[in-house]
């Protein structure tokens, strides 16, 4: 059994310590931008939100993959976690984003922007992961079924933006394209704090999730061994039912 | 290959029989349009807007026929038999696809001829060969992610709901696609050629999730 | 859920299971079918280890259970055409197993119209026509009735040829069939031995 307790302390402080940092740099170093006031600074947490969030989506999908490869339900297990954890961190980046085009553009919600429309989408196929589990009883067939899905919506993700970028002809300037942008130094150094924290963020989360889980397997285990299956009390809605 | 015609075969024959799955999926297409003209209370639409409508109304048409697609296997133990014989799996996705694509190509002959009657303002005639090009592009994305998503549904409790809101997120780059593709098509003196762009992503879509699907059917028809 | 069902069959003999409903006969026949996975231990059929080795032995077995596996749709003869081209088998066997089992006049009309012991023989038709080394008969005479039993026996019965595994509500009837006898009871093997050793007393308490 992996111990994903290992190297923990160690990580959530790297964690906190970056995020703090990032937190200081967003509001002291940061220069104001000149159009859109304050508010901007949201982007700091906004977009690093959003890519952290689709990187887990894919990472879930890599997972997934590996599970049907080798069959071991601690790969699908993995992958249900960072499935689950990048859609806590999509629901973050959706909310900071309509709170952000509220305050930039007067409107809860702006099609004009192509990422944001794609991330709704991605967001959409990625709320349907759990109920699609849960609906299956037998815990192989819930693996293995969710594992495809996450492969095939881990696959989605790229093509969706490409789709929805191709479709929107955007009204506002982007301030990320893809080579890095168009972001003065100060700016960038923040956006890279900013993104740096909130990847460690999600790995310690995953990690702290993976070993609640792996624990409650192991001390279930142990009192079917030591006590008998009765002592075990079945659990209801659970992606690592053993 | 054989494995393939041998279960399009099958399939084709019992929809031949049965009759139930295709006459449906064409009245919801007529009867939509008919909600489309009182709801949005124009006698004809064109571009962008007719493009929309026609592609609404054949994804949900098709939703009819995807939630169908595998019943027969479930209730009828058709999946056991399949799994029985010594035969390639992944046959049974391109035997379902392709029978989901030939359904889907029989509603479009009656239901865009229909749409050219009731809503299209402007003739059908000129758009009719770009229109076939992007509406067969569609049609395969939706016939594979169809079949990729019925066997997940089938398997599960909530069969006829999963289906849908698994798909239709799924579908949505290869729906931009052929919305956008037809739009310019439908406009009175418009190109003749659907947009380059979106036959390209629509081209993509396609073979990117055939080939995934095809590579992970066999996980879900193991027991 | 089976456990700990531990058992060797020679080739050509007959395994009967005897055990309650729910103790477990179908799910050691799906199984061997290679229709389930087994989550621990070790089954081979004919020396192919199952699940890993599957494909190599499907074509050679022969499943008959509850569900007679045929579209209720269309006629005994295609669902029989169906399972011929899926197993690679000629067309001549259908007809042939057709007349054996006395269905080559209704062989046209839809599954669904027919009566449940018709459908039972078509499904004996279904399970045999691949000439299977490995029979799985889940209580293979239920809806038969005597003159019926007599066409299928030579299909299906102990003069078949196949190695078989069946099961059977009445088990005097499995008993006189059987080389050997496996006794589930919830799951576990309550024995495992040949006819003439079984133990009257046993067989009760497993259909208790």
């Amino acid at each position: 059994m992996t111990t994903y307790g290992r190297g923990l302390r160690g990580l959530s402080l790297a964690a906190a310590a970056t995020m703090t940092v990032a937190l200081v740099l967003t509001f002291f170093y940061a220069p104001l931008d000149a159009n859109q006031g304050f508010i901007q600074k949201i982007f700091y947490i906004h977009v690093p939100l959003a890519i952290t969030a689709l990187c887990g989506f894919v990472f879930g999908g890599v997972l997934g993959a590996v599970y049907l490869r080798t069959g071991d339900r601690k790969w699908d297990i993995r992958s249900y976690v960072a499935i689950h954890m990048a859609l806590i961190f999509g629901i973050g980046t959706l909310l900071t984003g309509t709170i952000w085009a509220k305050a930039s553009w007067g409107h809860w919600w702006v099609w004009s922007d192509p990422t944001l429309t794609s991330f709704l989408i991605v967001m959409l196929l990625f709320a349907t992961y759990q109920p699609l589990r849960f609906s299956i009883e037998d815990p192989e067939r819930q693996s293995r079924y969710a594992s495809v899905f996450a492969v095939v919506a881990g696959a989605f993700v790229p093509l969706n933006f490409i789709a929805v970028r191709a479709a929107q002809a955007y009204v506002h300037p982007r301030v990320l394209t893809l080579t890095g942008g168009n972001l003065p130094g100060s700016m960038r150094l923040t956006f890279l704090v900013a993104l740096a924290g909130v990847a460690l963020l999600y790995v310690t989360l995953w990690k702290y999730e993976m070993a609640a889980k792996s624990t409650r397997m192991q001390v279930r285990a142990l009192r079917r061994a030591l006590l008998g299956e009765d002592s075990v009390v079945p659990l209801k809605r659970s992606a690592a039912p053993s | 290959m054989k494995t393939v015609l041998t279960v399009l075969r099958k399939d084709l024959l019992l929809e031949l029989r049965g009759l139930e799955t295709l006459p449906a999926m064409i009245l919801f297409a007529i009867v939509t349009f008919v909600i489309f003209h009182f709801g949005l209370n124009r006698d004809t639409i064109d571009g962008q807007l007719a493009a929309g409508v026609l592609t609404v109304t054949l994804l949900f048409a098709a939703m009819l026929g995807i939630n169908r697609l595998f019943v027969a296997e479930r209730e009828q133990g058709g999946f056991d038999a399949f799994l029985l014989a010594p035969v390639d799996r992944s046959a049974l996705l391109v035997a379902k696809a392709t029978a989901l694509f030939l359904f889907l190509v029989v509603l479009e002959v009656i239901a865009v001829p229909a749409f050219g009657l009731l809503l299209l303002g402007p003739s059908l005639g000129p758009a009719l060969a770009g229109l076939i090009a992007v509406l067969a592009l569609g049609d395969v994305a939706l016939a594979v992610i169809g079949t990729l998503v019925s066997a997940i549904a089938v398997q599960t409790r909530a069969r006829d709901l999963i289906g849908p809101i698994i798909g239709l997120p799924l579908l949505l780059p290869a729906l931009i696609g052929m919305a956008r593709g037809a739009g310019p098509l439908l406009v009175a003196h418009g190109s003749s050629g659907p947009p380059g762009k979106w036959v390209a992503i629509l081209a993509l879509y396609d073979v990117v999730f055939a080939l995934l699907s095809y590579a992970v059917f066999d996980f879900l028809l193991e027991d | 859920m089976l456990r700990d069902v531990s058992l060797d069959v020679p080739a050509g003999s007959t395994l009967a299971v005897l055990g309650r409903n729910g103790a477990g006969k179908s799910t050691l026949l799906r199984i061997l079918a290679t229709l389930l996975r087994p989550h621990a231990g070790e089954v081979r059929v004919f020396g192919e280890a199952l699940p890993r080795r599957g494909f190599a032995v499907r074509g050679r077995l022969g499943l008959l259970a509850h569900d007679p596996l045929l579209y209720r749709d269309l006629s005994g003869r295609e669902n029989l055409g169906y399972h011929a081209r899926l197993h690679g088998v000629a067309f001549e066997r259908v007809e042939e197993v057709l007349e054996a089992v006395g269905m080559g006049g209704r062989a046209d009309e839809p599954v669904r119209t027919l009566s449940r012991g018709l459908v039972q023989r078509l499904a004996v038709c279904r399970a045999v026509l691949h000439g299977p080394a490995l029979l799985l008969l889940d209580e293979p005479l239920a809806n038969l009735d005597p003159a019926a039993t007599e066409l299928v026996s030579p299909l299906i019965g102990r003069g078949c040829g196949a190695t078989r595994v069946l099961t059977s509500h009445d088990p005097q009837a499995a008993l006189a069939e059987a080389d050997l006898v496996l006794g589930l009871e919830d799951g576990r093997a309550a024995f495992v031995t040949s006819p003439d050793k079984v133990d009257a007393a046993a067989v009760k308490r497993l259909y208790a």
